[in-house]
């Protein structure tokens, strides 16, 4: 069912393909064609693994959350601890593949769109390892909440240019990305943060990311010799969460949960939802679930979290929600602010506000499930950079 | 992956195409293919003017389409209003916007190129992201469309690869898809979109988003000579032809000249002012005198 995933047009089911200007086609089939060769080729991988161990610090830890298991009184409950690699999210699995290809496709700049930050600060991180020069893209908005990561950019060397149209979250972001790819393609390659955009970035990314599923389903077994009965994680883009579910999707009776943000309420229109609220079509060149009006307008997004905060979803969500796959529920921005408290008081880890939304969905799930049965959930990410942000909430002056 | 073997050029031949609707196969039905025809029986360029319909209101669009024909517009591009531009530079980003705040949509934007209908025959077509296309449905759109008197549509975020399922009801309607080639274009994909192109085959002059500098005329027209082996439909050039220089120069070795974020600026600076319509035509009167008079504006190197 995956393996053949997404197909040689870049579709998955309905979903994905490449709908983008004319200039930017041959980059895209450069960049396919680049990375079949990478992907096949040992040095590539070798050297992939190697940074990946000794400068990421993978494999991250399953660490089992027993105090937050006690708590809940149900299932028992594993975190995949992507927040303990460096920079403090999973993006970097991504960010130091795509600047290897950069490397070999002999492109010295790069750029990328960041919505929390966390994406931008790994691309300006691997940016800054490999010498190359690096041009962020942000929506003021999420500048604004999220001053530190950006200061974090500027240390690393990256430029970080604020995009001021639209909702100025990452939505716009993106589009201003793709405008400098379209502009500066020659020299330039497009670190594309999440399983979003043309073909062959969904795949691409996926495959990137897989790396928590492949480690996190050893890890269970290790542990407890079954696999989980459930794997929950947040869903932005969807980065974190397919590269946790992928290598799952043939365990039939491992079940899915990809948690949306939803805002201040699916009622109230202030939401990110794109399952819960949306419908297919076609924005920043995927075809997929989409928050939009009935002309096709795209919607403006609400939530807490930055990294959520978007109006489109990787088409491979969308596929696996079709099929049933992957069942899809939200999370209120309060319902988060919740769950954050909870972690940092149980466990001593505070999540970022983008995870804490799948935390936030197991404290509804675990207690209706017997303490035999196992949750694994990921932590994509660390909440130090939503810290100001939330005192700035409970009006605390720091 | 375009390779060697063309696996959706071939797809897309004229063969395994569902049989051509009475519309199909004769051009002169079509008010931008008889456009083009003419011009070249008279040795002239098409001078095609992008609007942003709806900016500053539809019913200056209105007035702007007809009074820059008789300025010497050949053809008019209206973009319709999308919420994230990603091929359009900040002019008309800002354009969309305005247009957007003014609840303008596909629709009634459609209903206004009905009203047009009555008084002129100027070829129209619209330019517009492939999403207000996909929220109407293709059939729909292209119905409705043409019932407006559109006579072809361009979208820049649709190459032909992905153009599947709107190439049918196009045809049947009898609108033209126009694609896009552009510098970054190789030998493969300039022979496979100028094949698919009807109407016009629309050149990208620059690696970049509308609005851009054009800097090298003479690659330019390199590129051209290049799709003009490749392609039966005229050539029309685009994205950075903003002066009547630029648009002189273009002309010599193009069949069309297409002119829009420097109009849509101009909309921008006077669109308060009671003479907005005759300021612009005005500067579309500019570059179509410049265009009439290219032999002595084109820089020798070029002739």
């Amino acid at each position: 069912m995956t393996a053949s995933l997404p197909d040689r047009h870049g579709r998955f089911g309905p979903y994905g393909g490449r709908y983008v200007p004319e200039t930017l086609m041959p980059a895209l089939l450069e960049l396919e064609a680049q990375y079949a060769k990478a992907k096949k080729d040992r040095r590539f991988q070798t050297e992939l693994a190697h940074y990946l161990k000794h400068y990421v610090g993978r494999p991250t830890s399953l660490y089992r959350a027993d105090r937050l298991t006690a708590t809940l009184g149900g299932a028992r409950i594993y975190l995949k601890r992507e927040d303990l690699c460096h920079t403090g999210a999973h993006k970097i699995n991504n960010a130091i593949g795509q600047a290897l290809l950069a490397l070999r496709m002999k492109k010295p700049r790069v750029i990328a769109e960041t919505g929390a930050g966390q994406h931008g600060v790994a691309t300006a991180t691997a940016a800054a390892m490999f010498g190359l020069q690096c041009e962020i893209y942000m929506g003021t908005e999420d500048m604004q909440r999220q001053a530190l990561n950006v200061f974090r950019m500027r240390l690393l060397g990256a430029t970080v240019t604020g995009v001021d149209t639209g909702s100025r979250t990452l939505k716009d972001a993106i589009s201003e990305a793709m405008r400098d790819w379209t502009t500066n393609v020659r020299t330039t390659h497009y670190v594309l943060g999440s399983v979003l955009g043309a073909h062959p970035y969904p795949m691409m990314i996926r495959d990137f990311q897989s790396v928590i599923g492949r480690e996190a389903r050893k890890q269970i077994l290790a542990a407890e010799g079954k696999l989980p009965d459930y794997l929950v994680a947040c869903v932005g883009g969807g980065s974190n969460s397919i590269g946790l579910f992928h290598p799952f999707l043939k365990d039939e009776k491992v079940k899915m949960v990809g948690v949306e943000a939803g805002g201040v309420g699916i009622v109230s229109g202030k939401h990110a939802a794109r399952f819960a609220g949306g419908k297919p079509g076609v924005l920043q060149g995927t075809m997929t679930y989409l928050l939009q009006d009935d002309d096709g307008q795209i919607n403006l997004t609400h939530s807490v979290s930055a990294g959520l905060d978007y109006a489109a979803v990787g088409p491979e969500h969308s596929f696996y929600h079709d099929q049933g796959r992957i069942e899809y529920a939200h999370a209120t921005d309060e319902e988060a602010l919740e769950a954050f408290d909870l972690l940092t008081r149980e466990e001593g880890i505070m999540p970022a506000l983008e995870s804490a939304h799948a935390v936030a969905h197991v404290v509804k799930l675990a207690p209706k499930m017997k303490k035999s049965q196992i949750v694994l959930v990921n932590l994509s990410g660390r909440g130090d950079k939503d810290v100001q942000q939330i005192a700035r909430m409970r009006g605390v002056a720091l | 992956m375009i390779g060697s073997s063309h696996p959706q050029s071939k797809r897309a031949r004229p063969s395994s195409r569902p049989k051509p609707r009475p519309s199909h196969g004769r051009p002169d039905s079509n008010r931008l293919d008889a456009t083009f025809r003419r011009l070249k029986d008279e040795k002239k360029k098409a001078l095609i003017v992008y609007l942003m319909a709806g900016d500053p209101s539809l019913e200056a669009t209105e007035k702007l389409v007809l009074a820059l024909e008789q300025a010497g517009a050949d053809v008019i591009e209206l973009g319709v209003p999308f919420s994230d531009p990603i091929a359009d530079g900040p002019v008309i980003q800002r354009a969309a916007q305005r247009a957007l705040g003014n609840g303008v949509s596909l629709r009634s934007i459609l209903t206004m190129v009905k009203s047009l209908r009555q008084r002129t025959n100027i070829p129209i077509v619209l330019m517009l992201y492939y999403n207000s296309i996909c929220a109407m449905g293709y059939a729909a759109f292209c119905q409705a469309a043409t019932d407006a008197g559109v006579d072809g549509v361009i979208v820049p975020d649709m190459p032909p690869d992905e153009a599947g399922p709107l190439k049918g009801p196009a045809e049947e309607a009898g609108l033209r898809l126009i694609f896009l080639l552009a510098p970054t274009s190789t030998k493969d994909r300039r022979t496979f979109v100028a094949r698919q192109s009807h109407g016009f085959v629309y050149y990208v002059s620059l690696t970049g988003i509308t609005g851009s500098k054009l800097t090298d005329v003479a690659d330019v027209a390199q590129n051209v000579e290049k799709i003009r082996k490749v392609a039966s439909a005229p050539i029309a050039v685009g994205f950075g032809v903003a002066t009547p220089n630029d648009a002189a120069q273009v002309s010599h070795f193009a069949d069309g000249v297409i002119v829009g974020s420097a109009v849509v600026r101009r909309i921008e600076e006077c669109r308060q002012a009671s003479d907005m319509v005759e300021q612009v035509a005005k500067f579309v009167t500019s570059l179509k005198m410049a265009m009439t008079q290219k032999q002595r504006l084109v820089p020798e190197k070029l002739v």
